[in-house]
């Protein structure tokens, strides 16, 4: 499984000690994530029954994952009896070359696209440049990612990583239609975006998309967004082609009554999002008049089959993890390697991609275990779980096994600690504070150690009195 | 009553004051205090780093060393919830369901010490003195996975000549995160760097939370900046009687 367009990334260490000296980025981050996080936990505090609707968010996603192939075959059947095609991608290489294929069916060479997760995890857009096919992205943050030719930073804000300023400037010089004196004013930028994509819209023939959720009992497909310029891509084009993770499936409309609340309240901090778009196949007359489906795989069979690791494909794309987390907001997305970064990521790219390179295997310990992405998920993933969990099967450098399995086997016996600790407080005379290791004592003192330890002076002054050995 | 400590192995090894403040505290609160002496570690730094097989003998052992008692006092709310969220659990995904039921069984009856203090004993006000400016330091592991809430608070609010400050942003997480520290320590200070310039904001002269890993964490940079400002464990707050 891939995602071609990450390949040879470092590792999230490294690439983090970067942003987080990068003054700008950090201050665009703790500004952008500070504002949404408080909106989020705002909009949340408003419904009584919020624990209850993400208890009913979990659990539909874990009947649905059970049962995924029988709700696949009945979307398959519904979209088909609806006029639409579905086709079937094992993974990134397969699903591009559908998509492209299709495209060249056309006879076009440009796609307008709805802001999408799954074609980003595929490196769709880098796919089909190589068949000479350019791919025109609508969402406007998305829009400002691949004018600058940088890569998405969050799931929900691709662009959280710059400011209107930075923006400005981009328009100015990538934009050819951008008026002479375009300011920072987001209505400005939003205008100057809106002149641009217009013409691109009444022109373009094919459009692609995700989608954020699918209905098996009716072959429903559903985007939800902010902007509109998703329903425009949806609505004008005559060929429409979606990329959806087999995981986004529901069994009935009626699961839309959880997620719909669930979805937006922790993305946007919305009660509703502006636009929610739902097609069935094709309508004669209304809409695109030929509607693919390609429903992908890359790893998620493999993942379902995971005791622990499974509960990542409840996931719904909200971002609210990312927004609380304290590693995102010091790191930045793009130190994920991944077009999915934050908690979310580092539980998902590593399971997607397998845990063999370099940064896959660092990134399960991209996170302080401090627990506020669990607390904020609204269909209760688990994640600093799975992150423990992969932890377990990332490989090891040899000198961290060696202190790790010294360490266990002084922990195992009561005898060998105090003796280790005795040993300690006799060395402290020779260096009375240590400065190893450098990458705490560069910017932390160490503890001094002390004379005694506990266990010591409860021997000494408690004796034999009580809680021997057993 | 009869209350079993476990030390934990950071406390016993570099801050052994705050476990004798835990028994100077229950002593004159009128408990008895034992320290059983097999006692080592709750395995938490080898879960947490990948080494969950490592991690097991210390399960096992904790389980033989305390199951006999009626409740066991931990002053660290991370180890407390290595108990409680992870020992039962790790056991039977190591195919141990024998360790996994007895540790269960256990788990129920090891409390952080304000745990300990306000549900089982019943107080809130300890009988300590302590005239300074005091910053409350919320940990993670205390607040989202054992939710022991407010507990802390209601015991200082109640400690003569206090002068309680709220800390800004307290939920926000220091950067320890155990090895964490140390694999990821640019993202760690820099998380620190804000945790420390709240703490400076509040004015006060100790920084005070109920896990001395994430005080070694921010204390070891408060005092790297000649700061001025201490850190110190609830327990030896409570304590203290001068």
């Amino acid at each position: 499984m891939t995602m071609p367009t990450y390949l040879g990334m470092p590792s999230f260490p490294k690439a983090a000690r970067a942003a987080v000296a990068d003054t700008r980025l950090r201050s665009n981050l703790a500004h952008a994530t500070g504002t949404i996080r408080e909106r989020r936990a705002a909009a949340v505090a408003e419904l009584d029954d919020w624990a209850e609707l993400r208890d009913a968010g979990r659990r539909i996603k874990d009947h649905t994952l059970e049962h995924l192939g029988h709700y696949l075959r009945m979307l398959e059947e519904k979209v088909t009896a609806a006029g639409g095609m579905v086709h079937w991608a094992r993974d990134a290489d397969e699903a591009n070359t559908i998509v492209a294929r299709l495209v060249e069916e056309t006879g076009e060479t440009e796609v307008v696209k709805v802001k999408s997760m799954a074609t980003q995890e595929i490196g769709l857009n880098e796919a089909l440049a190589e068949h000479g096919i350019t791919a025109l992205e609508t969402d406007l943050a998305e829009l400002i990612v691949q004018l600058a030719d940088d890569r998405p930073s969050h799931i929900l804000v691709p662009a959280i990583h710059k400011n209107r300023a930075e923006i400005r400037d981009l328009f100015a010089h990538r934009m050819p239609s951008a008026p002479e004196h375009l300011t920072d004013e987001p209505a400005d930028l939003a205008e100057a975006a809106r002149r641009h994509l217009r013409a691109k819209f009444l022109t373009a023939k094919v459009a692609v998309s995700g989608a954020n959720f699918a209905i098996a009992e009716t072959g429903t497909v559903l985007v939800v967004e902010s902007e509109g310029n998703g329903r425009m891509c949806l609505t004008l084009p005559e060929t429409l082609i979606t990329v959806m993770g087999i995981e986004k499936l529901l069994p009935t409309a009626r699961d839309l009554e959880v997620f719909l609340q669930l979805l937006p309240r922790s993305s946007t901090a919305e009660r509703m999002n502006p636009y929610t778009s739902a097609w069935t196949g094709v309508t004669p007359g209304d809409g695109p008049q030929n509607f693919h489906l390609i429903l992908l795989d890359n790893g998620r069979t493999g993942i379902r089959d995971e005791e622990v690791g499974r509960q990542a494909l409840r996931c719904i794309r909200c971002s609210a993890c990312l927004n609380v987390c304290p590693v995102y907001a010091r790191a930045g997305g793009h130190a994920y390697g991944s077009p999915y970064p934050g908690p979310i990521g580092a539980i998902l790219s590593p399971q997607i991609r397998g845990i063999g390179s370099e940064v896959d295997a660092s990134l399960p310990f991209a996170s302080s275990l401090c627990g506020a992405c669990y607390e904020v998920c609204p269909v209760g993933i688990d994640i600093p779980e799975v992150l423990v969990h992969l932890r377990a099967k990332a490989a090891k450098k040899l000198p961290e096994k060696t202190v790790m399995n010294a360490a266990a086997w002084g922990l195992r016996s009561p005898a060998r600690l105090a003796l280790g600790q005795t040993i300690a407080s006799k060395a402290r005379f020779l260096t009375p504070r240590l400065r190893f290791p450098r990458a705490w004592a560069d910017t932390r003192d160490l503890p001094a150690l002390p004379a005694e330890s506990f266990r010591a002076w409860w021997k000494r002054t408690h004796g034999e009195s009580s809680g021997g050995a057993s | 009553m009869k209350i079993a400590l476990f030390i934990t192995c950071v406390n016993d090894t570099l801050f052994p004051g705050t476990g004798r403040a835990v028994v100077s505290l229950l002593e004159r609160l009128g408990h008895q205090v034992v320290f059983p002496e097999a006692q080592t570690c709750c395995g938490q730094m080898h879960l947490n780093t990948g080494y969950p097989e490592q991690a097991l003998p210390m399960v096992e052992s904790f389980t033989r060393t305390f199951s006999d008692y009626e409740a066991v006092v931990a002053p660290s709310g991370s180890c407390a919830a290595m108990v409680r969220d992870w020992h039962a659990k790790l056991a039977a995904r190591q195919g141990r369901p024998g360790l996994a039921r007895r540790a269960e069984e256990l788990a129920p009856r090891v409390y952080e010490l304000s745990e300990l203090l306000v549900d089982v004993l019943g107080v809130t006000d300890v009988g300590a003195v302590f005239p300074h400016r005091v910053t409350y330091h919320p940990t993670c592991h205390s607040v989202r996975m054992l939710k022991i809430g407010d507990r802390p608070l209601r015991l200082l609010r109640q400690v003569r000549g206090i002068d309680l400050v709220d800390l800004p942003d307290a939920a926000e997480c220091c950067g320890f995160g155990g090895t964490f520290a140390l694999k990821n320590s640019d993202v760690s200070a820099a998380m620190c760097a804000d945790k420390v310039a709240s703490v400076k904001t509040t004015g006060a002269e100790v920084l005070c939370a109920a896990d001395n890993s994430c005080l070694m964490h921010i204390g070891g940079a408060l005092s790297r900046q000649r700061s001025g400002v201490r850190a110190m464990h609830l327990a030896e707050i409570l304590a203290s009687t001068s």
